[in-house]
């Protein structure tokens, strides 16, 4: 037997196997997306049952459509809607991101360098407080928010997704911080930096793909939420995205092809944070985590 | 500051600056605030009325638009709190409701001469013999004809059933399966879906006839059996039914169809002669209590059903007036053929009652055109299911044992405390722990505000019952009436176990095949003679990087039994080999709707999985690999003795997350299957959401059930931890 040629052979099939294997997985991960974005191009409707999601009658009239929408304002210049609420979109989830990460990095950092008393009761309670339905905690929060003035403001709902963007940064960073060498801050610390010091220039660099994640995590949930943006906003030009799709379909009269080319609009920014980010996306994955 | 918390800073400084600089300029005080829910050609009309408006009496007005579906919620949510509307645009259907949630002040002050509208639109907007809105214009469905298939119209709907058309063309196309699409069939048999006493209406020999006429047509195949809205306005537009019922809102649709069509009023049942009257939508302006007080706000109230904007928004908008001193424009057929209609229809109940008959006439409906059950009892079902949900809420209960409860227990944790800050082994833990507090205390300050808070008003509110904001203690009423399902046998569907086994299943099928899924993948991906492997990662993430409720509702179409992707694959395979398989109604039957939605959360949570397994194969190394080999071990050895083994920890806790996530899963099981058939792929999340929002505002119901997900969830998680700790103890 000559382990070489078989082995190569062995090799090819394999090799084979993996890429049909990849090919269908994609063909499956694509297949949705394909009709969305055919819809959103389509000229006309055929109802029938077809297969090859291709655009009926190509036309670019959807995605213009909400694109330029415009709010008429009485007595006033027309506003260039769309553009409005794509930046209350991006601006509420860069918020939503900064805020969550901003306040579980020293609280993460704590929990995996610090021992103190209420640590595992804390950590606990936090991993419980993701298991209740936001169903039955959405009404208090409104009467705080109202409490704070923020009802209805876009920094209201801001900390409206920081409820669980910060739960889950703490869970995510905390586990990216325990897999930091202690050695490293030690040695920062014997050079004369003090804890703080040594947890800014140190810890935080070395912990950089993770929270990179972590942020973009944030900003996603953020940026594909409807149910509480649309009752929280109280005004059109404060609207997020999503919102604004959700208006497309209505009980009565369902606009898919505007909803269809709206969907992509609003998935290419996330599109392209994901590409860029997906080489940090593996390591800072695993590195976090969570640990009840 | 080093240079890069220097920057960090400046990018913190300059999002708050997006933020403030978004913001619009504030409100003037005086500004009138209206709220509508119009879009297109009706939101320009619109707008057009109000600036008049302005111009004529100097006062701004405040535009927005809102979803019609949570136009109710957002007023319930504003006006208490003195941030709604002045003024709100909304259908008069929702006026009983809204008058008992006290949302709508009088709106007699800004009516013009009452003999100026129509009598029906009038009394639609009376309650109690007050005028609560100013009518502005009447909508209901009718009939759209596509003159070019059929020259003679037929007077009977059998006539038309009985047309004969080209293959794949449909008599008719209407939305068969929906309560409000019935609704005209129904009343040409004589029957209502709500009797004059607010009892269920839709029992009886009328319903039963409707319903088993409805069904006939469909065998037919007369018209198409699971229409919705969009599926008609479809088939209509392109040609492939003769005649269809809808609304003014198809109208904009049919711009530019080449064919030439025309509406008229619905036609007669020659079984009872008698016409199908569909219901009336009156759209009128009403005011809440503090537009009420607002002289301004009657004026614009005024203005808006003026017959000035009513002209305007006729001749825009093809809105159809209901003041009887303007006239439909000659040149519109289109708004005759409405106007027609909408003296033969029937105004819609605006009693509260009115909207708990839709979810179990609807399933009721669809069981009987699904040949699932006969009429009789399907409506048999939906009258127990409506009594069910009209049910009184529990007797009030006194708190006092639950008030000794909480403060025995306040009283144990303050003795406890003390007890502990007297130990000095636990002070000097505490001082001890106080650089780590410095670290902590601003996220427990906002943890504690903005999840802790609420979450626990949250839980209190399943000890009480009623409307929001008129509730009353009921002690644990709700737990046991959920435990018990409601006096119902235990298994049936719908009931709390019932639910809870569907869970539990869907939780167990969606992460096994996740895990498998993304296993498998990962592995493969992570093969080191792979090519393309970037291209393909960065493909199998796609389905994560989507908002999910955009996939959802593209999942839902595909498994369209005539006209989804997954049927024209049926087809093609058919083509292909020759076999006949039969397109399958997904959401007909419990193992293929819950097979449809395990598909969509598949799809969905794969990649999550499978980025987890990159990384953690990241941290296997290569030698301990190559030792493996060495000794002997196969493929499979090392595959199940090293790799798994050694990502397993890394592995774990995403699963934990991901079991979470998918037991609370809402956004799929909602838009995908809607919990069809009959409610049996709900899940306990999607059944408490019902509770809350669609029966009857049930708040304390919905957060019992939200409390006894969180303690599922909680005693799941914790089991297996728990027991590992017993089983070392006992060794």
């Amino acid at each position: 037997m000559s382990p070489s040629g078989q082995g190569r052979r062995v090799g090819l099939v394999e090799s084979i196997g993996a890429h049909l294997l990849l090919i269908v997985a994609v063909a499956f991960a694509l297949y949705p997306v394909l009709w969305v974005i055919s819809l959103a191009f389509s000229g006309a409707v055929e109802p029938t049952a077809r297969v090859i999601p291709v655009p009926i009658e190509p036309t670019l009239e959807h995605l213009r459509g909400v694109a330029f929408s415009t709010l008429e304002v009485p007595g006033g210049p027309d506003r260039w809607l769309f553009g409005l609420q794509l930046a209350n979109s991006i601006v509420i989830s860069l918020a939503t991101a900064l805020v969550g990460v901003v306040i579980a990095v020293p609280t993460a950092y704590a929990l995996a360098r610090f021992e103190f008393v209420g640590k595992d009761s804390g950590v606990r309670a936090l991993l419980a407080t993701q298991m209740f339905p936001a169903v039955a905690s959405a009404i208090p929060l409104y009467i705080i928010l109202d409490g704070l003035g923020l009802l209805g403001t876009r920094s209201g709902l801001v900390l409206c997704y920081a409820t669980t963007a910060v739960p889950f940064a703490i869970f995510q960073l905390r586990g990216a911080f325990e897999t930091i060498p202690r050695d490293l801050e030690e040695a920062a610390m014997v050079d004369g930096a003090t804890r703080f010091e040594a947890f800014r220039k140190v810890v935080l660099p070395a912990a950089r793909p993770a929270i990179a994640v972590t942020a973009l995590f944030a900003f996603m949930s953020a940026y594909n939420e409807f149910v509480l943006a649309h009752t929280m906003l109280g005004r059109e030009e404060m609207y997020t995205v999503p919102v604004v799709l959700q208006r497309y379909i209505s009980e009565f009269s369902a606009d898919w092809p505007k909803f269809a080319a709206g969907s992509l609009i609003v998935s290419i920014p996330v599109m392209v944070l994901f590409y860029i980010a997906q080489r940090h996306l593996i390591a800072g994955l695993t590195a976090g985590g969570v640990k009840g | 500051m080093s240079p890069r918390t220097g920057s960090f800073a400046h990018v913190l400084c300059l999002i708050f600056a997006l933020l403030a600089a978004l913001a619009p300029a504030r409100a003037r005080a005086d500004d009138l605030r209206l709220w509508h829910a119009y879009r297109d050609a009706e939101a320009a009309a619109l707008v057009e009325v109000v600036e008049r408006f302005s111009a004529a009496t100097g006062h701004r007005v405040e535009l927005l638009a809102v979803a019609h579906e949570s136009f109710a919620s957002k007023l319930v949510a504003t006006i208490p709190r003195g941030q709604g509307p002045d003024v709100f645009i909304d259908s008069h259907e929702r006026l009983g409701d809204y008058r008992q949630r006290a949302l709508v002040g009088p709106a007699t002050a800004a009516l013009d001469d009452p003999a100026v509208y129509s009598a029906q639109s009038l009394a639609a907007v009376t309650r109690d013999g007050v005028v609560w809105g100013v009518p502005l214009s009447a909508k209901s469905v009718a009939l759209f004809v596509n003159t070019g298939l059929v020259g003679h119209v037929p007077k009977t709907l059998e006539e038309i059933a009985a047309l004969s058309l080209p293959a794949g063309v449909y008599p008719l196309a209407y939305e068969a399966q929906s309560a409000y699409g019935h609704m005209p069939l129904l009343a040409a048999f004589g029957g209502r879906m709500l009797a004059e006493d607010a009892s269920f209406g839709f029992v009886g020999p009328a319903a039963e006839r409707s319903l088993a006429f409805a069904r006939e047509l469909a065998e037919r195949g007369a018209v198409p059996r699971d229409a919705d809205g969009a599926l008609v306005a479809d088939l209509f537009r392109s040609g492939r039914a003769a005649f269809a019922i809808s609304g003014p809102w198809l109208v904009g649709d049919l711009a530019q169809v080449r064919f030439a069509w025309r509406v008229i009023p619905l036609p007669v049942v020659a079984e009872t002669g008698l016409p199908m009257r569909p219901p009336l939508t009156v759209e009128a302006a009403m005011l809440s209590p503090q537009g009420a007080a607002k002289p301004a706000a009657l004026a614009l109230a005024r203005a808006l059903g003026g017959a000035d904007a009513a002209e305007l928004r006729q001749r825009q908008a093809g809105t159809l007036s209901v003041r009887t001193d303007v006239p439909v424009p000659e040149d519109n057929p289109v708004l005759a053929g409405f106007r027609a209609q909408a003296e033969l229809a029937e105004p819609m109940s605006a009693d509260p009652a009115m909207r708990s008959t839709w979810e179990p006439a609807f399933r009721a409906i669809r069981k009987v055109l699904r040949g699932q059950a006969d009429p009789a009892e399907a409506l048999a079902e939906a009258a127990h299911r409506f009594a069910d949900v009209r049910r009184p809420p529990p007797a009030a209960a006194s708190p006092t044992p639950a008030l000794l409860l909480l403060g025995l227990g306040l009283l144990l944790v303050a003795f406890h405390l003390v007890r502990r800050a007297r130990d000095p082994d636990a002070r000097q833990a505490l001082r001890r722990s106080l650089p780590a507090y410095r670290y902590v205390a601003h996220s427990v300050v906002v943890v504690g505000l903005l999840v802790f808070v609420p979450l626990i008003v949250g839980a209190a509110t399943s000890l009480f019952a009623g409307r929001p904001g008129e509730g009353y203690y009921v002690g644990l009423a709700n737990f046991v009436e959920i435990l018990t399902a409601r006096g119902g046998p235990l298994l049936a569907t719908g009931s709390f176990w019932f639910v809870l086994l569907v869970t539990f299943l869907w939780t167990a099928v969606n992460v096994v095949l996740h895990l498998g899924i993304g296993l498998a993948l990962g592995l493969v991906l992570s093969r080191p003679t792979l090519r393309l492997r970037a291209l393909y990662r960065v493909l199998l993430i796609i389905p994560w990087a989507v908002p999910s409720y955009v996939t959802a509702l593209a999942w839902k179409g595909m498994f369209h039994q005539q006209y989804g992707a997954v049927t024209g694959l049926i087809h093609a395979v058919n083509d292909l080999f020759g076999t006949s398989v039969e397109p399958i109604a997904w959401f007909s039957r419990f193992a293929t709707a819950f097979a449809a939605n395990v598909a969509t959360n598949v799809w969905l949570g794969f990649p999550f999985m499978m980025v987890v397994t990159l990384g953690a194969l990241t941290a296997v190394p290569a030698d301990v690999l190559e030792a493996a080999e060495v000794d002997g071990a196969s493929r499979w050895q090392r595959l199940t003795r090293v790799t798994l083994p050694m990502i397993r920890p890394a592995l774990a806790p995403a699963v934990t997350l991901g079991a979470i996530w998918t037991f609370n899963m809402f956004n799929v099981v909602f838009l995908v299957s809607g919990g069809d058939p009959d409610g049996a792929t709900d899940i306990l999340v999607s059944e408490a959401y019902r509770w809350a929002f669609t029966r009857e505002a049930q708040y304390g119901y919905a957060a019992a059930y939200a409390v006894l997900i969180f303690l599922l969830l909680l005693v799941t998680t914790r089991l297996p931890a728990w027991l590992a700790r017993r089983s070392e103890a006992a060794r």
